[in-house]
């Protein structure tokens, strides 16, 4: 294969003025920098939403607290949800896959660099949209205020008769157009994918990062469609006089809870599979050993992907269907944890015989496999449908949907942040900062999500401001309540880390992890469309071919 | 920096941590020792009635495997992390370079499938019996309708109209009398839970869903709502009390007869038959046939009031009445503005509505 690279177009980045900057950051159709403009917008909305669910653990840190009024506090847990999924993981998972895709298959661009701009900026719509409500909602007739019907939106609470005002109007039209772009970033990693990888990658040596996350775009191309249409008959219910979710009308409620958890459960895949992608790319380089089973890998990926499709009303156990669907959505709910414990099997077995290096990406991964062990059995806890005829609605359930999307999900893309950032920035973070994060988020993490499971098996249902004393919960809501803060210190430390560094931080090196994917190859950060030349490859671990020659990949794969 | 050195100090801080994290448990530990009455702790591992049993003989079951199988997992995770650790300085060598194998895949795969299979099997037979269990000669029917924020109970066979606080008489194996549920909504979704007696079930407008209970010992049964409903999902509280068939066939006789008249009231009474309080609620035997609000005819036997917001003593139905935001804000029952004169005869008619 060929190493070489060439800085292409090494333009001088002094003597421009700010407003030439932002003009070259606002047009720009290049896949790093828009992958970038996703993460910064990410960032900043998981801040956001960090502070709602600091508002909300506050109210509840003693039973009848009088911190917020239930108005403000139902708005904070619909807001919360619908920024963290649509605007804080979404963002993140295809941020990273659009600044890494076309690296690491050998690629100068995104098949369509401008559907990756536009795709960018109605997200980035979509996000503003929402928050607009909160000064828009009420239109002319008064003070503003943000959606209050959960982030589920269960009708008939969304219907004019419930929900007045405009609020409902900015939650279901932001996520109409954000889903609109998830929808084009889908069709541009699919084609890029099949279209652009660079001569030798066959799709059996293209990295783990680039299949799952071709299978995650199918999956949003399947899931997103529905949820898009289902925001379509809203509003046409409420300004058309429409009657698919009018139950005062003849309309069925529990229609919407099948759009939307035929969107929602294949969701959680849609983020978790670019966390499998993340610790599959981080795990081995840090164990210093080839992912273990990579046909395996590839072949669960697909399997989940599939299987996914059909366990959404898992989410509907309590919604009264009949004995034989309860059981059909046990079963399938079930068989998904066999592909999800082979990934896991397969990680330990990467990083078996290893040499496991301690850095801040690879202490992420190692907590991201005994807590996504942990959410993948509570999953299973869930899927017996009796029992989450006890635990759905209520805490169990909120500390479970966490473990993934916290415990799995967004400590991968921490460890991810830290593994890429050298790439991106060209500059190293600093270590000590970085493992501060770790310890401060972990502990937080533990006691805030541990500790939620057991007011749920107490009987706790989510979604209330305020609670009754004497029931075995006040104890437990404090001490989760606490852990809040920990996990607040570790973020404020984490995106200090991240500007101090960016601007101070010392020359990363392009290949500070001694990798072996592609994106090593170029420089930190790379050149405007990557590769002088582009690369040819024999294997999965092209760079390790290239330092190795003696006992390259290509002759055992 | 060695990285030795750039690591020692955040180990420091967890330890620190640690202790502090150790001092929160054991005051939480003391706490929960010094909860008021367990019985109020509505806890799905005291089942107290045979759905709510099924559920806690299976979730055994699955927290034994899944216990095993977190303690096999978690054990090859942390012999990894201690185990393979890079100690010292990089020597430069790789590790052998394992690409995989196909008997293990082969071994992770099978173990797991016929796990799946057993707790498959188990999990289908409790839905099975919980869900199509046959309904018994001596069962009672009540229609349980959900209200923004509060409950309707009807017993179409006596013809008794309750609110928020359902009864219902115990059911021992000798003298089966399970209590079978239709639950309807009038608004939004609602979900019945009483943790102790049986798991949710959602009340859907437009749709009859059904659950059952048969509690096996006398005694108050705390839930909740527990499907968002609108603002005041978090007030709208579910009382079970469980009687013994005496007491039950007494509750039910007495909810039956007509509203108590009595003299002295004809103020307050007034007073609600004038204003919009006839509107909404109901009280059998007068004019006032409102069904947006709970039935009042027998409110005084009631332990509580605002959907179990708040106790049933004559200051709290006061300050209700005047001003029901202040007890349960964002209720749908207005403030009716009332002199402290018509507030004092209003509630003293209420208070003899026994």
């Amino acid at each position: 294969m060929s190493s070489e690279t060439i800085a292409l177009g090494a333009v001088a980045e002094s003597g421009r003025s700010i407003g030439e900057t932002l003009h070259e950051w606002v047009t720009t159709v290049d896949h790093k920098k828009l992958g970038i403009l996703y993460l910064i917008y990410a960032l900043f909305f998981l801040v956001v939403g960090g502070v709602e669910a600091t508002i909300m653990r506050i109210q509840l840190i003693v039973p009848h607290n009088h911190f917020v009024p239930p108005e403000v506090f139902n708005r904070m847990f619909t807001m919360h949800g619908t920024t963290m999924i649509f605007f804080v993981a979404m963002p993140l998972v295809f941020g990273f896959g659009t600044y890494l895709i076309p690296l690491m298959v050998g690629a100068r661009d995104m098949a369509f660099p401008r559907l990756n701009a536009l795709s960018f900026w109605l997200t980035a719509f979509g996000g503003l949209l929402l928050y607009f409500s909160f000064i828009g909602g009420n239109g002319l007739y008064g003070a503003g205020n943000a959606p209050d019907v959960g982030w589920f939106a269960y009708a008939p609470l969304t219907s004019r008769a419930f929900s007045q005002g405009h609020s409902t109007d900015f939650w279901s039209l932001a996520l109409l157009v954000s889903g609109i772009g998830s929808i084009g970033t889908a069709v541009n990693f699919i084609t890029t994918i099949i279209s652009m990888r660079c001569p030798g990658m066959t799709l059996s040596k293209m990295p783990l990062l680039a299949w799952l996350n071709f299978v995650m775009a199918f999956m949003v191309i399947f899931a997103v469609s529905p949820l898009t249409a289902a925001q379509a008959m809203l509003c046409i219910d409420r300004y058309l006089g429409g009657h698919f979710f009018d139950t005062q009308a003849g309309g069925s409620a529990v229609l919407w809870m099948h759009f939307f958890w035929i969107f929602g459960h294949p969701e959680v895949y849609v983020l978790v599979i670019p966390a499998f992608a993340f610790a599959s790319e981080i795990i081995p380089v840090f164990s210093r050993k080839p992912i273990f089973g990579y046909p395996v890998m590839v072949a669960a990926t697909i399997a989940i992907g599939f299987i996914s499709l059909s366990v959404w009303a898992h989410h509907m156990f309590t919604v009264g269907m009949s004995s034989y669907g309860n059981t059909f959505f046990t079963i399938t709910t079930m068989i998904i944890a066999i592909p999800t414990g082979i990934k896991i099997f397969n990680w330990i077995g990467t990083m078996w015989g290893g040499k496991i290096q301690f850095k801040a990406p690879m202490l992420f991964c190692v907590a991201f496999l005994f807590q996504f062990l942990i959410a993948g059995l509570t999953g299973i806890m869930l899927s017996a449908s009796p029992f989450n005829w006890q635990l759905s609605a209520s805490y169990f359930v909120v500390a479970h949907f966490h473990y993934v999307i916290v415990g799995a999900i967004l400590f991968t893309i921490f460890g991810a942040f830290y593994y890429w950032f050298p790439k991106m920035s060209g500059r190293m973070y600093n270590e000590m900062l970085a493992q501060w994060h770790f310890w401060l988020f972990l502990i937080g993490f533990h006691l805030t999500f541990d500790l939620m499971h057991i007011p749920g098996m107490l009987g706790m249902p989510r979604r209330i401001y305020t609670y009754e004393p004497g029931r075995g919960w006040d104890t437990w809501n404090l001490l989760v309540t606490i852990g809040v803060f920990f996990q607040a210190a570790g973020v404020l430390i984490f995106v200090a880390n991240l500007l101090w560094s960016m601007f101070r931080g010392p020359a990363a090196g392009d290949d500070p992890w001694d990798a072996w994917t592609l994106e090593w190859s170029t420089t930190s950060p790379p050149p405007d469309y990557n590769f002088a030349v582009i690369p040819a490859v024999e294997s999965r671990r092209p760079l390790w071919d290239l330092k190795h020659p003696e006992d390259p990949d290509w002759k055992y794969e | 920096m060695k990285p030795s050195e750039q690591t020692r100090k955040p180990y420091r801080a967890v330890a620190a941590f640690a202790a502090c994290l150790a001092f929160f448990l054991l005051v939480a530990v003391f706490r929960a020792g010094a909860s008021p009455d367990p019985s109020q702790i509505p806890s799905i591992f005291r089942p107290d009635s045979t759905p709510a049993d099924s559920i806690f003989r299976l979730s055994r079951l699955v927290l034994s495997i899944t216990g095993i199988i977190f303690a096999i997992v978690f054990s090859l995770i942390a012999y990894c992390v201690v185990k393979f650790r890079r100690r010292g300085p990089d020597d430069g060598r790789e590790p052998a370079q394992v690409y995989g194998s196909n008997r293990v895949e082969l071994a992770w795969t099978v173990i797991p499938v016929l796990i799946v299979l057993v707790l498959f099997l188990a999990t289908a037979r409790v839905i099975l019996s919980v869900q199509d269990a046959p309904k018994p000669a001596g069962a009672i029917e009540v229609v349980a309708i959900g209200h923004q924020y509060w409950w309707e109970f009807r017993y179409p066979a006596y013809g008794v109209v309750a609110a928020n606080e359902l009864h219902v008489p115990v059911s021992d194996p000798a003298n089966s009398s399970p209590t079978f549920l239709t639950l309807l909504s009038a608004d939004t979704d609602h979900s019945f839970w009483v943790p102790r007696l049986a798991g949710k079930t959602d009340l859907i407008p437009n749709r009859a869903n059904h659950t059952w209970i048969d509690p096996h010992e006398t005694g108050l049964f705390l839930g909740q709502c527990a499907q968002y409903c609108g603002v005041q999902h978090a007030k709208m509280l579910l009382r079970v009390y469980v009687e013994t068939r005496e007491q039950f066939d007494q509750w039910i006789r007495q909810q039956k007869a007509p509203a108590t008249t009595s003299a002295g009231v004809d103020e307050g009474r007034e007073v609600f038959e004038t204003t919009a309080c006839m509107n909404c609620h109901a009280i059998s035997g007068t004019v006032a046939n409102g069904r947006f609000g709970p039935d009042l005819t027998h409110l005084m036997s009631r332990d509580t009031i605002a959907a179990g917001a708040a106790l049933n003593t004559h200051e709290n139905l006061r300050a209700w009445i005047q001003n029901p935001n202040s007890i349960k804000p964002s209720s749908l029952m207005p403030a009716m503005n009332l002199t402290d004169r018509q507030l004092d005869a209003l509630t003293a008619y209420l208070e003899t509505l026994r």
